[in-house]
């Protein structure tokens, strides 16, 4: 009888094993870098499979944004072995926050490929962060940038929303961006990010959500952080705060479809001055 | 030392047995593995696994993608934003092998003497065999406007439309506002449409279409697609979502002809109503908890206006429902479900009497019963899916004090692994092995349905056993 339940007790623990044995491949070892994001933190092993699930198919295995969807991609996935990130709080040159990555993956990249992941939990998001980290080095030899300050927004005005005017013909953003904001610029079609694949300047008048977020602070980091990867550089040598304010308050006028203070103040002045007013771009 | 070497020589068989198992994996693997629409994935670019769990069961952000009109909010919704030469379709059949075994069934003791005396006789059949087909058209006419298009077929190409509705998504500008019209899957607890076990006793969740034995309600179950208008809502998450529709009572059959039958309907309407709320978790893995609950309200015609003797429309329309609740759980690795179903049929329908029939015989009474599953499943890889799931039923109150009070009472088990070799955004395979077993008092189970079996309706104790093995090759492209 012994016999008998000792050779069943074997029986068992060579299925055990053999169960073991199959589910090994789907273990992880991925080695954790601190990753805290919206109070929680991250998990790499965790964030392995997650990362497999959803987003294997276009940023790839070995995260280099080669996954099997890539070749139909445009604009194409980030290469996360580079760790160069476009949507920062932090300056130029510098690592992104855990808090920046998180936002972008919990927010997605509107007119592009890369969907709002809000869907998942908290928690599962961070442990991808924290997977995906683990694809550079310079996450180990770096730490993130200080996120840059943004002080309040001032008033908006039409003096505010004139001065940006300026900003943006003097700055000769228009070249890109085109004069009315409609991404076509005599520059755009030259453009390409810093794998050398073409990219598009922002449509501001078609656009209604920016790629980085919704508030006029999301456009205003943009100024200040620049877009790393892109042409499009950080002003933050260049402009002071108040005339980055200015700025994001002209550019809101170029947004017909999103209402906005700037918006409605332009369209008045407009045609109360409308032989005043010069063309973006005019003897440039 | 004799039992050493037993003990030994059992080792060595199971390791033998494993080794075997691994190398059939890898030869089926080597080449990739239910309703998941491919369209969608080579549309945005996502693997299966971005929205299932593996298709065709949605994961949340799956049904997100689902709540808004199948989009993605990205800008690149309407079909003016890709290649003209994208089109929406998808293809979905299943080669497989599979048995089918049941005792206690009554057959000729001379075969092909239909006169010769009856036997209780276990019976097995087993071979190769197809799904029915599904040929799916679905997606986005413009943005904010949703449609799908089902043809499905049985094994053998006799079509009909599985579903077909044009929805009107995020109206007024808010995701709490959506209405759909057609044929369409109800938003149940846990979709029907979307399970993935295909096998004869485990392909259906069999709460959604008992009817216990006698019973006459015409009506399919809540597991059938049905014709009406939806107006559903839900969260930037679907953490919170609502759906309330009202339907044509004819269980999904265009026509006006009840579903199942030839008779004529067309004069009143069912409801349906589900909500249900979900939470993140700190533990188990950071997943997330939902609750809801539902309520079908239905009416089935008991008699007919005739002309000249043939029926014009279902009248003596008698009520019916089903309501209860389900939780579920979804963390990393594991998916937990569970639903519960207390129904109700009146009194002339359990019976199969018309309702201007006067008073009802002697014994006569509305049928009552409850039921729920519990379902598990284990992520291995975003491949791999494992499944159990229990499902019961017990009769609360017969249609007539005549039957036992246990008759048409079940339990069913399933088990099944599916496992997908290759896993991107163009097409799916998935091989499935799955076992089920049902076991009922009195009948025979098959496809949610109670058929008579050899058993007397007044035995105590005759547990008739169903059982399924099926192995298959699940694809859609």
């Amino acid at each position: 009888m012994t016999r008998y339940i000792r050779t069943a007790k074997n029986g068992v623990w060579a299925v055990l094993l053999l169960i073991a044995g199959l589910a090994l491949p789907a273990a992880t070892f991925a080695q954790d870098l601190a990753t805290h994001a919206d109070g929680l933190t991250g998990n790499a092993a965790e964030g392995k499979l997650l990362y497999r699930r959803f987003c294997v198919g276009c940023h790839g295995i070995e995260g280099n944004g080669e996954g099997d969807n890539a070749q139909w991609i445009d604009p194409k996935p980030r290469d996360f072995t580079e760790a160069t990130f476009r949507w920062r709080s932090t300056p130029t040159g510098t690592l992104p926050t855990d808090q920046d990555l998180y936002d972008t993956i919990t927010r997605g990249v509107v007119d592009t490929f890369m969907p709002s992941w809000e869907p998942l939990p908290p928690q599962w998001r961070v442990d991808v962060l924290a997977y995906i980290k683990t694809f550079s080095p310079k996450w180990k030899t770096e730490k993130p940038g200080t996120p840059i300050t943004i002080p309040p927004e001032p008033p908006t005005t039409i003096e505010s929303v004139l001065r940006g005017r300026e900003l943006f013909n003097n700055m000769q953003c228009w070249k890109c961006h085109g004069p009315e904001g409609r991404g076509d610029g005599p520059s755009a079609p030259t453009l390409t990010d810093d794998k050398g694949n073409p990219i598009k300047p922002y449509d501001f008048h078609d656009g209604t959500r920016f790629r980085c977020g919704t508030t006029n602070e999301d456009l205003y980091k943009i100024f200040m952080t620049g877009l790393d990867g892109t042409p499009m550089p950080s002003f933050a040598d260049i402009l002071k705060p108040n005339d980055a304010w200015d700025l994001v308050h002209f550019l809101r006028t170029l947004q017909p479809l999103v209402k906005s203070k700037s918006r409605d103040l332009w369209v008045e002045y407009a045609k109360t001055h409308a032989s005043e007013i010069k063309p973006i771009g005019a003897g440039q | 030392m004799a039992s050493i070497s037993f003990e030994t020589r059992t080792i060595k068989v199971l390791s033998g047995a494993g080794v075997l198992l691994f190398l059939l994996a890898i030869f089926f693997v080597s080449p990739k593995p239910a309703r998941g629409i491919p369209a969608f994935a080579r549309k945005y670019g996502l693997p299966c696994s971005a929205c299932h769990i593996t298709w065709p069961e949605l994961n949340n952000f799956g049904q997100v993608f689902r709540d808004n009109g199948y989009q993605m909010m990205n800008e690149r919704d309407s079909p003016i934003t890709r290649d003209a030469s994208y089109f929406p379709i998808t293809v979905r059949i299943t080669p497989q092998w599979h048995m089918e075994r049941a005792n206690e069934q009554l057959v000729d003791s001379v075969p092909g003497d239909g006169t010769s005396a009856p036997l209780n006789q276990s019976v097995t059949t087993s071979g190769f065999d197809l799904s029915g087909m599904d040929l799916w058209f679905a997606g986005t006419l413009f943005k904010n406007v949703t449609f799908s298009v089902l043809p499905s077929s049985d094994e053998n190409a006799s079509f009909h439309f599985e579903n077909a509705f044009v929805r009107f998504d995020n109206l007024a500008g808010s995701r709490w506002l959506n209405v759909k019209v057609g044929k369409f899957e109800l938003d149940e607890p846990v979709s029907e449409k979307r399970l993935w076990t295909l096998s004869g006793n485990g392909g259906f969740y069999y709460i959604y279409h008992f009817l216990p034995y006698g019973d006459a309600n015409p009506f399919g179950g809540m597991g059938d697609n049905q014709l009406g208008v939806e107006i559903a809502g839900h969260s930037v998450n679907s953490y919170t979502r609502y759906a309330f529709s009202v339907l044509s009572s004819d269980d999904g059959q265009p026509g006006f002809i009840y579903g199942g039958t030839s008779n004529p309907t067309g004069r009143t309407y069912d409801y349906y109503g589900h909500f249900e709320q979900g939470w993140n978790t700190s533990g188990l893995g950071g997943g997330f908890l939902k609750v809801g609950g539902y309520v079908y309200y239905g009416f089935a015609p008991t008699y007919y206006q005739t002309s000249g003797g043939a029926s014009l429309y279902g009248i003596g329309n008698e009520p019916f429902y089903r309501a209860g609740a389900e939780i579920k759980y979804y963390a990393n690795k594991w998916v937990f479900k569970g639903v519960y179903m207390h129904a109700y049929d009146n009194a002339y329908l359990a019976n199969g009497i018309p309702s201007n029939s006067g008073p009802l015989p002697a014994g006569a009474q509305a049928v009552v019963w409850n039921g729920g599953f519990a379902e598990g499943q284990y992520i291995v890889s975003p491949q791999w899916v494992i499944l159990f799931r229990y499902e019961g039923i017990r009769m609360a109150q017969q249609a007539n004090t005549a039957i036992n009070s246990n008759q048409s009472n079940m339990d069913a088990f399933t088990i099944a692994s599916r496992w997908n070799p290759f896993m991107f955004s163009r097409a799916g395979l998935a091989i499935q092995q799955e076992y089920s077993v049902v076991r009922s008092n009195g009948v025979t189970s098959l496809g949610g349905v109670l058929t008579p079996s050899a058993c007397p309706a007044t035995s105590n104790s005759c547990n008739v056993l169903s059982q399924s093995l099926f192995f298959g090759f699940d694809f859609d492209f």
